[in-house]
């Protein structure tokens, strides 16, 4: 750039210019530069807490009922699986679960927004939002019981492995939602994110990417105040995540994450926004994980049961079905149906968990490498020979 | 015949593959209209448009993990790392996310995604240009790792990189992009996982790959005036490593040395002295012994001769392996 006489004299006459004289309207507008960038200082609601309808918003109509009841359907399965994944590590058939009881709105809602085609880049916070998209769960657990890494083909779900390398699925986003841009396709690609991981590196480098190259990604931010015991406030010093957009130019909006209703309009409203070719779109959910970072964690050690306590008043499951019982759209029969097909949903993955899974020593070679080196050509046979040799002595035995 | 250089040989790699592939894309910082800063990619983004080969943010982290966004929908990302120390942002995104994920989703996915690596010393470069990072990649399962030493391989291996199903980190010798030879491109050679002899000799076995190959010629014809006719092997494919060639060569002499210019502790050439002591040990004369760079970080231009491998030092090593059956008298113990 050029800081020669001209460009500074350039500048110096505004500066001089009387308050009142008219502005040159010839060069771009200078307004403000982040107009439509920021977000509101307020998060979208259209339920309160208790599950009573606030005024109506033209910017975020509410989504049509039948996708609310919907919702509420995979929210309380989505519950009931995440309930009945805790009961499995205590019985020792998983080796760890991180609960996202609590986070149902938004797990659910993010995925509903979504369509068949379109990918979702996970945590592994979103066990829930897998199962919610369809994924069977047994294949969802895959990671967490131990016997293998990712257990369902994310190709054919549309759906990234469980990204544990934190924020690391935000830049995979926005390479596949440009790729599919690319090549004519109108996807739109979804990227979960906690509150503690907009810190790393690659959320800022993914908003960035996707920006630049104005690729349709929703990066939804699941703001659930903590990083296993590190708080928001030593994440960050900014009015809220959602204002992380701003330096970007990427627009962005903050949500109630546990009014699903809300949740789901401006998740729809994002996905159309990207889809449309406009580029990212970033989302904060204010939300709270009613259960430790997974059963591993002692969640006492960092938050008191008050504050644990004044979020179960905010329960997104209570809250969307007081309000479909006051819409006339949910009865009691229909509710125990819900909840007698959540009952089966558990029972079915309690029953398939409950074997330990076979496990093959010799699959540890098969997918390093399109083909085996000769290396692992040599270790394959070591290993066969050694468990050859294992099960000689077990028969002789 | 004509003569061109290594740089160029690359560059018309990158070319035919975009030409024969319209998967393929081609990004990374700088890499558009000036062509990269080695000039690599030069002409590719005026020849195949900014949507084929294009500059990015700078954020190598970013770079990698587009890729394998992009690697997802079928693309074939090609991506340059502007100099070796500055693919460490990206090392998360490589060790975690392109090593694994064919082998987490069981082949499920895979991103065959090449990252191209400027890398190594012998140019005067200052501090953070010069490092020999590819003992990170070699040792991390899923990559393959390859560098070339000749202007034939440069533009061959490049040209099967991005071909290759898997992840492949391919690391040129910047001290070589401006050495030229005859070559008639396109020219195909030996595949990945083959090593190839490039001066047959009886006495010892020299293993080099990348810059430390025209060390180790050198150093072969510096030899024969002390009367020592050596081989010199050109590993080529780090990743995966021909054991055949390299064994091959050493139970024929006897004798081995093992050169990289890279520091070397934990590194490419102690990986490569333990598998030919492992397999060759009854064919041995002397212990394998390694001439690398000195175990510091990469020293400042003006002392950066006294770290490389050089021809002496390469026949200094030659000189300890024990021709009149004496022990080593450096590990005699006092
Ligand atoms: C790069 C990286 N650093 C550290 C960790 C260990 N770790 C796993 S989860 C977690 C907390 C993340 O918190 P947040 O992003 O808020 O998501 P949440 O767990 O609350 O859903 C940490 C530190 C990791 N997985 N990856
Ligand atoms: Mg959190």
């Amino acid at each position: 750039m050029t800081t020669t006489p001209q460009a500074v004299r350039r500048a110096s006459p505004r500066s001089r210019r009387p308050a009142d004289a008219p502005v040159a309207t010839a060069a771009a507008p200078v307004a403000d530069p982040s107009a439509g960038l920021l977000p509101a200082t307020e998060p979208v609601r259209l339920l309160d807490p208790s599950g009573t309808p606030l005024p109506a918003r033209d910017d975020y109509p509410e989504p049509p009922v039948a996708e609310l009841r919907e919702l509420y359907r995979r929210m309380v399965v989505g519950r009931r699986f995440d309930i009945q994944a805790t009961a499995l590590t205590k019985q020792g058939k998983l080796a760890v679960y991180p609960s996202s009881r609590g986070q149902e709105a938004c797990q659910v809602g993010a995925v509903l927004a979504l369509r068949e085609g379109d990918w979702v880049f996970p945590t592994y916070r979103e066990s829930m939002a897998l199962t919610a998209r369809g994924i069977d769960p047994v294949e969802v657990l895959t990671l967490l019981r131990g016997d293998w890494h990712c257990g369902y083909d994310p190709a054919a779900m549309r759906t990234a492995p469980q990204c544990t390398p934190l924020a690391t699925q935000c830049v995979h986003a926005a390479g596949l939602a440009y790729g599919e841009a690319y090549q004519g396709r109108d996807t739109v690609a979804l990227a979960f994110i906690g509150d503690g991981a907009t810190s790393e590196g690659d959320f800022h480098e993914g908003l960035n990417f996707a920006a630049v190259f104005k690729a349709p990604v929703v990066f939804f931010v699941q703001n659930n105040k903590y990083a296993i015991s590190v708080p928001l406030s030593r994440q960050t010093a900014a009015p809220s995540l959602a204002y992380k957009g701003v330096g970007y130019g990427v627009p962005s909006e903050q949500v109630d994450g546990n009014d699903p209703v809300a949740v789901l309009a401006v998740l729809t409203r994002a996905v159309q926004h990207a889809r449309s070719g406009r580029g990212p779109f970033l989302i904060e959910a204010h939300t709270y994980r009613m259960e430790a970072h997974t059963n591993a964690d002692d969640a006492t050690r960092y938050r008191d049961g008050a504050e644990v306590d004044a979020w179960r008043d905010r329960d997104p499951v209570a809250r969307l079905e007081t309000y479909l019982r006051e819409r006339g759209e949910l009865d009691d029969a229909a509710v125990a149906a819900i909840a007698e097909q959540a009952e089966a949903y558990a029972a079915d993955l309690r029953e398939r968990m409950h074997d330990k899974p076979a496990v093959d020593p010799m699959s540890l070679f098969d997918h390093v490498y399109a083909e085996p080196t000769p290396q692992l050509v040599e270790q394959r046979e070591q290993v066969r020979a050694e468990l050859a040799a294992d099960s000689d002595q077990e028969g002789a035995r | 015949m004509a003569t061109t250089t290594m740089a160029k040989a690359l560059n018309a790699a990158l070319a035919d593959a975009m030409a024969d592939d319209e998967r393929v894309l081609v990004f990374g910082e700088d890499v558009g209209q000036l062509g990269g800063v080695f000039r690599i990619t030069d002409g590719l983004q005026a020849r195949f448009g900014d949507k084929r080969c294009f500059d990015t943010p700078l954020a190598e982290s970013g770079i990698v993990g587009f890729a394998v966004g992009l690697a997802m929908t079928g693309l074939r990302p090609v991506v340059e790392m502007q100099f070796d120390a500055f693919g460490y942002p990206a090392f998360e995104q490589i060790a975690s996310h392109v090593a694994k994920l064919r082998n987490r989703t069981r082949g499920a996915l895979s991103v065959p995604i090449v990252i191209r690596v400027p890398y190594a010393g012998g140019i005067g470069g200052v501090e953070h240009h010069c490092d020999s990072s590819e003992a990170y990649y070699a040792h991390t399962p899923g990559l393959k790792v390859v560098t070339p030493a000749t202007v034939d391989d440069a533009y061959s291996l490049l040209r099967e990189a991005i071909e290759d199903p898997d992840p492949v980190v391919f690391m040129e010798p910047k001290k070589l992009y401006f050495s030229s030879a005859e070559a008639e491109l396109p020219a195909r050679t030996a595949p990945f996982g083959k090593a190839v002899v490039r001066r047959a000799g009886t006495d010892a076995t020299l293993v080099a790959y990348g810059p430390a190959v025209p060390v180790a010629l050198e150093a072969a014809e510096a030899a024969r005036e002390e009367g020592w006719d050596l081989e010199v092997v050109d590993v080529r494919s780090i990743v995966p490593f021909d054991d055949a060639t390299v064994t091959a060569s050493v139970r024929r002499t006897g004798r081995c040395v093992v050169i990289q210019e890279a520091q070397g502790f934990a590194g490419v050439g102690a990986e490569i002295a333990a598998r030919v002591q492992e397999r060759c040990f009854h064919a041995l004369h002397a212990p394998v012994l390694r001439v690398s760079g000195l175990d510091i970080p990469y020293p400042a231009p003006m002392l950066e001769h006294t770290h490389l491998p050089s021809v002496d030092r390469v026949l200094d090593t030659v000189a300890r392996l024990q021709w009149d059956d004496q022990p080593d008298s450096r590990w005699v113990a006092a």
